[in-house]
């Protein structure tokens, strides 16, 4: 903390331009240290992967270093081993398709059960609505693997719901849902549901009721009021909280690996092959990257509406 | 709205309540299963056989889950403890002060570990620390810690910051104006009220760690097996009452965890 003794000793110098200098060089030193250990092992890493992905795959793993766009072209691409042929990379355009769909629709799904869900905190009395949040909170912070097996648990054929259903006399075989797109979208949207909760429910805390009083005062039916007042006031914690469940759901792996079996693949597990039977880091590190293109798409959607709704409004 | 039975009430939205509560249940239901057969006599996770403790002892006694689960601690309390360390430096450098040419970068660069999808930055970690053991030929832990350091860093940062932003100067002006140096105007003003979104965000860095998978199972060498890479493993082969031992015991900390978490970030003051 030597600089805070430095700027005791000068700390009678008026001159309004060191002190902003002085500050600003605490500041960028007090920095440092946590962007030092970021760059090693957050970003750094990103920019040996880019490097990567323009290598040729070793034999058995890992890379020789000879330059090559063989894994960017194998990432849309397949070329036959034998007539050198090339059509386009089935396996994985479908596994691409399946991410993303599966993604979309876990997104949909948490929005349709998240958003009534973060109304009725929001609605609640002030002393009990912190229970209600509370409640939301503690899975959140449970560990993903473990709320993944809960689901594995109970949609087994022997599980809780196929037991219910025969016992309820519904159906008389089990329903085969283990290691299904049905398995995966149900292991995400349990997994990631808090994630539109949260942030929905931070936008509705402000939701200034007057207004809708008012659109009630000026005959508006119940349904007007949601789509016309309440969702266009609450937009930015949706469209906060459908990229906070759409982003991980695109780059899931423990659940699809657990749920889908090893059959219903997403992109993480895509990558994940690349690196062990696959033998093809290149590839790997181009699936990398190309995943993190379409991330950082949604994000800056994110960020371009979140920049309108801050003009439009201010808080 | 005449015909209305129940007194008009404007917050009010049909069928909003119950959507609500099948929400609240379908986020609990799934692990009351879960909890239940940890408790189970027999070898399987479908069929009741009767209560016991058995597979609490059987996971106690598991050479390989007791070092895993200390292995998991370790990492955890090392790389929250830097993080947030770290994280409380850059959150005083980037938050109350006037706003300087680089300050949004250094925001970007902290929080960038939420925006990569994690299985991103486990590959490129595999990549980057494959060199690194090829050249030097260390396989110890220090890709394990660091790796986590870095990816808890935002997690403890933005507590802190929160914490921070809401804290009035007054303070430590009427500290310097009575001749406090800086540095007992730091530790005597600002780090006991900074305290509680310290021990927030170091609480919530160290769940993080404790629950990562992806990373972990990219980054380990052999025989660095955390408490859930390891349960991750186990769940290929057949699955007995143990995993729901060990996922009660860690849901359980969660819980706890969670619970001080929140009654530490609602104390004002």
């Amino acid at each position: 903390m030597s600089t805070e003794h430095i700027s005791n000793n000068e700390s009678f110098e008026s001159l309004e331009v060191q002190a902003y200098q002085r500050e600003v060089r605490r500041n960028l030193l007090l920095s440092t240290p946590a962007l030092i250990v970021l760059f090693c092992a957050a970003s750094g890493p990103l920019l040996i992967m880019l490097v990567f992905s323009f290598l040729t795959a070793g034999d058995y793993g890992g890379v020789k270093w000879q330059f090559s766009t063989e894994a960017w072209f194998q990432v849309a691409f397949y070329r036959d081993i034998f007539d050198e042929t090339v059509s386009i990379a089935n396996a994985h355009v479908s596994i691409f398709w399946r991410s993303i769909k599966l993604s979309f629709l876990t997104t949909l799904v948490a929005f349709v059960l998240g958003f009534p869900t973060a109304y009725f905190i929001a609605t609640r009395p002030p002393e009990t609505r912190s229970l209600w949040l509370f409640l939301v909170t503690i899975p959140f912070w449970t560990n993903l693997l473990i709320r993944t097996f809960a689901i594995l648990e109970i949609i087994r054929n022997q599980g809780l719901v196929n037991t219910v259903l025969i016992t309820l006399g519904v159906i008389d075989q089990p329903l085969d849902m283990l290691y299904t797109d049905i398995a995966i979208l149900l292991g995400m949207t349990y997994v990631y549901i808090p994630l539109m909760i949260l942030p929905i429910y931070a936008s509705m805390e402000r939701l200034d009721f007057r207004l809708v009083e008012a659109a009630y005062d000026l005959y508006a039916t119940r349904w007007q009021v949601l789509a016309r007042v309440i969702l266009p006031l609450v937009k930015p914690g949706v469209v906060a909280g459908s990229i906070l469940v759409f982003i991980p759901s695109l780059g899931a792996y423990v659940t699809p690996r657990i749920l889908g079996g090893g059959k219903h693949l997403m992109i993480g597990n895509l990558i994940e092959l690349q690196f062990g039977q696959g033998r093809n880091w290149p590839l790997g590190a181009a699936l990398s990257l190309t995943l993190l293109v379409i991330v950082m798409g949604a994000l800056m959607v994110y960020v371009r509406s979140a920049q309108k709704e801050g003009s439009g409004h201010g808080h | 709205m005449v015909t209305n039975s129940r007194p008009f009430s404007i917050k009010r939205m049909p069928g909003f309540s119950l959507l609500a509560l099948a929400c609240f249940f379908a986020l609990y239901m799934p692990l009351a299963p879960l909890v239940f057969y940890s408790f189970n006599a027999g070898n399987n996770i479908a069929l009741w056989e009767g209560l016991s403790l058995r597979w609490y002892v059987a996971a106690w006694e598991n050479d390989l889950v007791q070092s895993a689960a200390i292995r998991s601690v370790v990492v955890a309390v090392i790389a929250s403890v830097v993080a947030t360390s770290l994280a409380t430096m850059a959150a005083l450098g980037t938050t109350r002060t006037r706003p300087y040419r680089g300050q949004t970068s250094i925001y970007a660069m902290v929080n960038q570990p939420l925006m990569v999808p994690e299985i991103v930055t486990a590959v490129a970690l595999l990549i980057l620390f494959a060199l690194i053991k090829e050249s030097t030929g260390y396989h110890g832990y220090a890709y394990l810690v660091s790796a986590h350091t870095a990816f808890c860093i935002p997690f403890a940062y933005l507590p802190i910051r929160a914490r921070l932003e809401g804290m009035d100067r007054v303070l430590e002006a009427a500290a310097a104006d009575l001749y406090a140096t800086p540095w007992r105007t730091f530790t005597k003003v600002t780090l006991p009220l900074l305290l509680p979104g310290i021990l927030a965000g170091a609480m919530l860095a160290f769940v993080i760690s404790l629950d990562d998978v992806v990373i972990t199972e990219f980054v380990k060498s052999a025989g660095q097996d955390t408490l859930p890479t390891y349960m991750l493993g186990q769940l290929r082969r057949t699955i007995t009452p143990e995993i729901n031992a060990i996922s009660t015991v860690l849901l359980g900390v969660s819980v706890v965890m969670v619970a001080i978490i929140f009654f530490l970030s609602r104390k004002k003051t």
